[in-house]
Order: C-alpha cells, then sequence, then structure tokens
C-alpha cells in the first residue's frame, strides 16, 4: 500500500469496466459496493471491513470532554504542490480538534463525486486521506458517497466530521485571552495559500512554494504536556486557533474581538518566508490573509509561554516557532501591527476574499 | 529580495526621518500621487512618524477609486449579461455601483472572472469563441501599455468575441486639475514612479514650470516615499521648484517608447470624469477610431448608462485635503469600509478608511467629531 502511494494510484480491479466515476456509483447498488470495498477501504487501510449504517466507538476511558466539529472542502485545483484535497480535509479536521485541545479519535467522510471524474483521481485523493489519517493517528470510521451530474461539481467535495476527547483540565477557547499573554506562531506562514493560488493561476514564485498542510494533534499534546509542569498547568494554554481561511490576521482579530481584549504584534517577527512574501507582492497580497494548512497560533499565560515555545521547537511541526506579540487591555477588539519604523496600524478582518490590487 | 530589502531598512529609514525634522521649518502639505504609495504610507505608518509640520494628503490615485459610478453600471450592466466573461482586475469586484458591485452580479449568474493581466482576458475570447469576453481597462499610464497590447492583439488576430470597457485616467491632468482650484493647499507631489517608468519624466516640466511647484518622481518602498518626501521638503523649504527623478533604478526622463508607441497607436486622449473630482478635460484615454469596433461601450449598448455620484459624500473635498474625514457628516455613519458611499472609503487605503481604523484604535467614537 505505501509503495503504491509513492507510484500513483492502480486500481484495484474489478471495478468492472468504468475507468470514470458515473451516476450509479452514487446509487446505493452493486457499482456503489464494488467503489466501495475495491477503493475506499483498501485505501482508507481498512479492506475487509465490517459495514454497518454507523461505527460504535468505545468511550475512551478518562476523557473529561468530547470534542466535535464539520468542515467541508471544495479546494480547486486538487492536487497542489506538498498535498491534495484528501490529506488537507483529515488534516483540516484533526487540526480543528485539536486547536480545542482535543487529541482526535475519529473522523467520517462524505464525499461527493462529478459524474465523470477519473477513478484513478478519487483513488489518489483517498489514498492520501488514508496516509494522512495513518500520520494524524486517527481512524477515518464511516463514510457516505454521492453522485451529481457532470457540470454539478468540481471533480469532488469532501465533507468530514471529527470527534476527538479534551483531557481533564484542558480550557482553550478564544475567550480566554487575557492582558499579558503571549501570542506564539508555530512557523512560517503563507505557504499554503500561496501554493493553491500559485497553481490555480500558473504563476510560479522561485523555487516550489509547497503547502504546509500537516497535522498539529502532535504540535498540539506536546505544548499541553509542557504547559503543565508549569505555572497554571494545562490550562495556561488560553487560546488555539489554525489560521486558515483568512490568514493569521482573521484569526487574531477574531479573537480579539471574542475575549474583548487587544493584541498587539511586531511585524518584523511574522515568520513570512521570501518566496511568499515576494508572490504576494506581486499580486497585492497580504500574508497576514494567506490561508495556512498546518500551523497554529497559541496564546499563552505568561510563566508558561517559555516551557510552550520550547517545546514547539522540538516538534517537527513547531519547529520555527516565535513569538510575535502580546495580548494587551488597551484598544479591546483590535489587532495592531507594530510597522518596522514604530508606527502602529489596525490590521482589520478582510471583508471577504483578499482580492488582488491592481496598484 | 534583491532591490526591496534595501529600500525597506528600519536603521535608514530613521536616518532620513531625522534629516526630514532637520530640514523642516515651514508647514508643508505634500500629496503622493498614487495609490501605491498611499498603500506604503498607511500599512508601514509612514504618516504618524513624520514631524507636525508635514501633512500628506493622498491623492486621488487610485484607479479603482476614482473610476466614476456610471462607469461602474456600465460595466455590472454588461457583465450581467448571458453571454459575456466579465474580467477585471480583482480590487474592482466589491467597489459598489448604484446599486450591486460585481461580486453581486456574479452571485446572480454573470460570469465574472478576476485576471491578472489583459492578455489572460485575450487567451480566454481564443479559447471560447462562441462567449463575448469583455475586459474591463482600467488604471493610469501604468496598465495603459499592457491593455493597449490586448486591443492591439485582438484587432490584428481579427478577435471578433474580445472587447473593452475603457477607463483609464492620466496623472499630470490631475495634478494641473488639483494646483489650479482655488482652494488648492498642496505644495508638493510625490509623482508615481510606475506611471513614470512608462511615460518618463518630461510630462511634469511644464507643470512645474507654470505652477512653481516640486514634483519628485518617488518608488514605493519606505525608503523611497522617505527619500520623495525628503526631496519636496528640500525643495520647499530652499524656495525651488524642480522635477527630481528619486526613482532612478525604474525610471528614466524619456521613459519607455515601445510602451508609448503602442499607447498612442490604441488610445486617444478624452475628457473624464473622476470620482469624488469631477469632469476633468483632457484626462483620460478612449479607444482611438481604428480600434473602435472592440469598444464594448458601443457593442453592448450601455454609453448612455450613468449614475450621479451620492449628494452625501465629500471625497472629492477629502482628496483635495480641504477637510479631514471626520468633518463629513456621512463619515463612519451611513459611510463605513463596509457601506462606502465615496472613493476614499472604498479602498482600503483611501483617506477615509484609513482615517476610519485611527479611530478606532485611539478609542474615538467613529462617526463624532474631533481630531485625531
Amino acid at each position: 500500500m505505501t509503495g503504491r502511494a509513492a507510484e500513483g494510484w492502480a486500481c484495484p480491479l474489478p471495478l468492472r469496466q468504468h475507468d470514470r466515476i458515473v451516476l450509479g456509483h452514487g446509487g446505493g447498488g452493486q457499482l456503489s459496493a464494488e467503489l466501495v470495498e475495491h477503493l475506499f477501504l483498501p485505501a482508507l487501510g481498512r479492506p475487509g471491513a465490517e459495514l454497518h449504517d454507523a461505527a460504535a466507538l468505545p468511550v475512551p476511558a478518562g476523557a473529561g470532554r468530547l470534542a466535535v466539529t464539520t468542515d467541508s472542502y471544495v479546494v480547486q485545483p486538487l492536487f497542489f504542490p506538498g498535498g491534495c484535497i484528501g490529506d488537507l480535509a483529515v488534516n483540516g479536521t484533526v487540526n480543528d480538534l485539536a486547536m480545542a485541545g482535543a487529541q482526535p479519535v475519529a473522523i467520517t467522510l462524505g464525499c461527493i463525486l462529478e459524474e465523470g471524474l477519473e477513478l484513478a483521481v478519487l483513488g489518489r485523493v483517498m489514498e492520501a486521506v488514508g496516509a494522512a489519517a495513518r500520520a494524524a493517528g486517527v481512524s477515518v470510521v464511516a463514510g457516505d458517497t454521492k453522485v451529481v451530474e457532470a457540470g454539478h461539481g468540481d471533480g469532488i467535495y469532501l465533507n468530514t466530521a471529527g470527534v476527538g476527547v479534551i483531557p481533564e483540565g484542558v480550557d482553550i477557547r478564544p475567550g480566554r485571552a487575557a492582558p499579558g499573554d503571549v501570542v506564539i506562531v508555530s512557523g512560517p506562514i503563507g505557504l499554503h495559500g500561496v501554493a493553491v493560488l500559485s497553481q490555480r493561476e500558473g504563476i510560479e514564485f522561485g523555487t516550489g512554494v509547497r503547502s504546509d498542510t500537516a497535522p498539529l494533534n502532535g504540535l498540539v499534546a506536546a505544548m499541553l504536556a509542557a504547559a503543565g509542569d508549569h505555572g497554571d498547568g494545562v490550562a495556561g494554554v488560553h487560546v488555539l486557533r489554525d489560521p486558515t481561511r483568512g490568514g493569521l490576521g482573521a484569526s487574531l482579530c477574531e479573537i480579539a474581538a471574542s475575549a474583548g481584549v487587544g493584541i498587539e504584534y511586531d511585524e518584523l517577527r511574522v515568520p513570512v518566508p521570501d518566496e511568499v512574501a515576494a508572490a504576494c507582492s506581486f499580486l497585492g497580497l497580504d500574508p497576514m490573509h494567506i490561508a495556512n494548512e498546518g500551523r497554529l497560533v497559541a496564546i499563552v499565560a505568561e510563566p508558561v509561554a517559555d516551557a510552550v515555545l520550547a517545546a514547539m521547537r522540538a516538534q517537527e511541526a513547531g519547529g520555527g516557532a516565535v513569538p510575535i506579540g502580546r495580548v494587551v487591555a488597551e484598544h479591546p477588539g483590535l489587532l495592531v501591527a507594530r510597522t518596522p519604523y514604530g508606527a502602529t496600524r489596525v490590521v482589520d478582518l478582510p471583508l471577504g476574499e483578499q482580492l488582488p490590487r491592481i496598484c | 529580495m534583491k532591490y526591496l530589502d534595501e529600500f525597506r531598512d528600519p536603521a535608514l529609514a530613521r536616518r532620513l526621518l531625522a534629516e526630514i525634522e532637520r530640514i523642516t521649518t515651514g508647514r508643508w502639505a505634500i500629496m503622493e500621487v498614487c495609490g501605491g504609495q498611499t498603500h506604503s504610507i498607511i500599512r508601514n505608518g509612514i504618516d504618524q512618524l513624520l514631524p507636525p509640520g508635514i501633512e500628506l494628503i493622498h491623492g486621488p490615485g487610485c484607479p479603482v477609486c476614482v473610476t466614476p459610478l456610471g462607469m461602474i453600471d456600465k460595466a455590472l450592466a454588461i457583465a450581467a449579461r448571458p453571454e459575456v466573461i466579465f474580467c477585471s482586475f480583482g480590487d474592482m469586484l466589491r467597489v459598489p455601483g448604484s446599486a450591486v458591485d460585481l461580486f453581486t452580479v456574479k452571485a446572480n449568474g454573470g460570469d465574472v472572472r478576476v485576471v491578472y493581466s489583459p492578455l489572460d482576458a485575450l487567451a480566454l475570447a481564443e479559447e471560447q469563441p462562441d462567449r463575448q469576453v469583455v475586459f474591463f481597462a482600467i488604471g493610469f499610464e501604468t496598465t495603459a501599455p499592457a491593455n493597449a497590447m490586448a486591443v492591439h492583439l485582438a484587432h490584428e488576430r481579427g478577435i471578433a468575441n474580445f472587447s473593452v470597457l475603457v477607463s483609464h485616467v492620466l496623472v499630470p491632468p490631475a495634478i494641473e486639475a488639483i494646483v489650479t482650484s482655488p482652494v488648492n493647499r498642496v505644495n508638493g507631489f510625490l509623482a508615481a514612479g510606475h506611471v513614470c517608468s512608462v511615460m518618463g519624466t518630461w510630462q511634469y516640466d511644464p507643470l512645474v514650470s507654470r505652477h512653481r511647484l516640486p514634483i519628485v518622481v518617488t518608488g514605493f518602498e519606505p525608503l523611497d516615499v522617505l527619500d520623495g518626501i525628503r526631496r519636496v521638503v528640500a525643495q520647499l523649504e530652499s524656495g525651488r521648484a524642480e522635477v527630481e527623478n528619486a526613482y532612478r533604478r525604474v525610471v528614466t526622463a524619456q521613459g519607455n517608447p515601445a510602451a508609448q508607441a503602442m499607447v498612442a497607436d490604441v488610445f486617444e486622449v478624452c475628457d473624464r470624469q473622476w470620482r469624488g473630482i469631477g469632469p476633468i478635460p483632457a484626462s483620460g484615454w478612449r479607444l482611438a477610431g481604428r480600434y473602435r469596433h472592440l469598444d464594448a461601450e458601443a457593442r453592448f449598448d450601455v454609453a448612455d448608462v450613468d449614475a450621479p455620484e451620492s449628494p452625501h459624500c465629500r471625497s472629492g473635498e477629502v482628496l483635495q485635503g480641504l477637510i479631514k474625514p471626520h468633518e463629513c457628516a456621512s463619515f463612519g455613519t451611513r459611510c463605513t469600509p463596509r457601506t462606502p458611499l465615496g472613493a476614499t472609503m472604498v479602498s482600503g487605503e483611501g483617506a477615509c478608511a484609513a482615517y476610519y481604523q485611527y479611530r478606532r484604535l485611539d478609542g474615538t467614537p467613529v462617526g463624532v467629531g474631533g481630531s485625531r
């Protein structure tokens, strides 16, 4: 299985004579069953699994609370440098759970497929789902497939749900940001958005920008463990966010608004890779508003900040972690950047989609 | 990044700021003409760092902001047609017409697409011969050569399903209009570096000799802007008025002859309406006679579409530095970044939008009088 992922997906027959999705694959009949048996289950690493209407899961022992999330994935193109819609869906769902301090237990996968989609493409996406789930240590426990007529979808849309368990004592939510807290970002920003944009628009920026898509549950576990030994313990990790759509800027704006605090950061400390800076400068976009898929921003109590930062840097997913600013009591609800020249600037939520500037 | 990082150095910026402070004795109002410079000033907070004697007035140099309401309504009418693929630069999409914006047209089924180059729109027309592809050709002299090239190629290749909605505007007539206004307060200008990379600096010599105002051709990085300001102040303090080129790594006196020739072939000078300012004679370009068959206004019969500017909007006075944004009764009430009435609130760097954000920062209730 692992070899196959590297070589490109090959259809494990029979799957009858079709090499593309037809409406019948969503009809609940023989074609649907074959798709599940011969494509989905092997790709997800669960060949021969017994199928039922719902997955029955043991209740994890010692779980404080359950975390539940749902998300949909409509990215175009389906494949981009560094990932595809499949690993994006798994990592995105795992990360949403992790941002509540939860360790992921199970995810579900709903597939809306467009008639005419090549089975080989679906196979590659599902292999990526399987590989990402294994990497994050989570199982895909339930799924569903629907097929829509050609022209009514973009090849593949995925919808997920995720369930995780939040350990006792962990209380992570936007409202806990408090003046004095330290704002830490886990690594370079803007890579996913620029990778997708460059693929979509056929523009290349320097030497291959790759999406940062990655699961963050391991990183969060390490951060909580480090915080546990200091200050207020795990409760010292106040807020976690994965800055996806809207980027780091939107995440920090939302935290400031929900907690009724101000947030200030130092522009020079924000890790923006050269390729991302170049792409943004060329297209008239702001790296603070570009999507990330493998980064988090943490707001932690000052007494645990050094320990959490050190623990982050010891993890691959947090190797580039840096403190970029502070939560303040002034200007509640506003995100304020300190420019390299000593001035300040309000950073607002983007109104909608970020638009390339003409000048 | 080479040629960029060198012009963002904070230590050098502090030296330039100290120099500006040292030489400033009078009170000077300096207008940066280009929206790109305004972006750099607002993004880096340069206006907060200047000595109190220097006031920056954000000029009419954002092509998106100055495109008149009537022209946007023409665009909306064309974009809503089922046979049309309407191509535009991205930030034009959220500029409101008299009723809706291009996003709304798109949501209602219009085929509106963001392109980075007019040549992308031309390629689309060649790929889809059964659709009408329209490109919204807006901008100053900077975007004109590429737009002219697309028109020229469409003509040469006989691409019948391509047309352009032209709303080009020109910098020198806008400067002329501002300095000849009886209420003008501007003492000197930072001219737009990218415009001059195309047109050269020679266009500004007559303006300077007529009106005795310093014009410094300036780039866009923080050090470029500070150096431009320093040079304008130095001229003002010593009573000089000259065209200076502070963007020599990009701009030459004669500009880009090939680009100028392409523009001269495709466009001819016309009067234009400027959002927030009004009509300025000979301040724009339209398609020249031999290219008129590619004019979307005629092809889709929208030449008569027009719309009056909001009577509640005083952006023209803001653009010329005659009033501060909060002195307009609509500021922060019926006019906000989400519901902009006029040019200066539309763009994030427009004077009103920038002021709105500062107000939030210093805790002054937005929409209530008082100065910053």
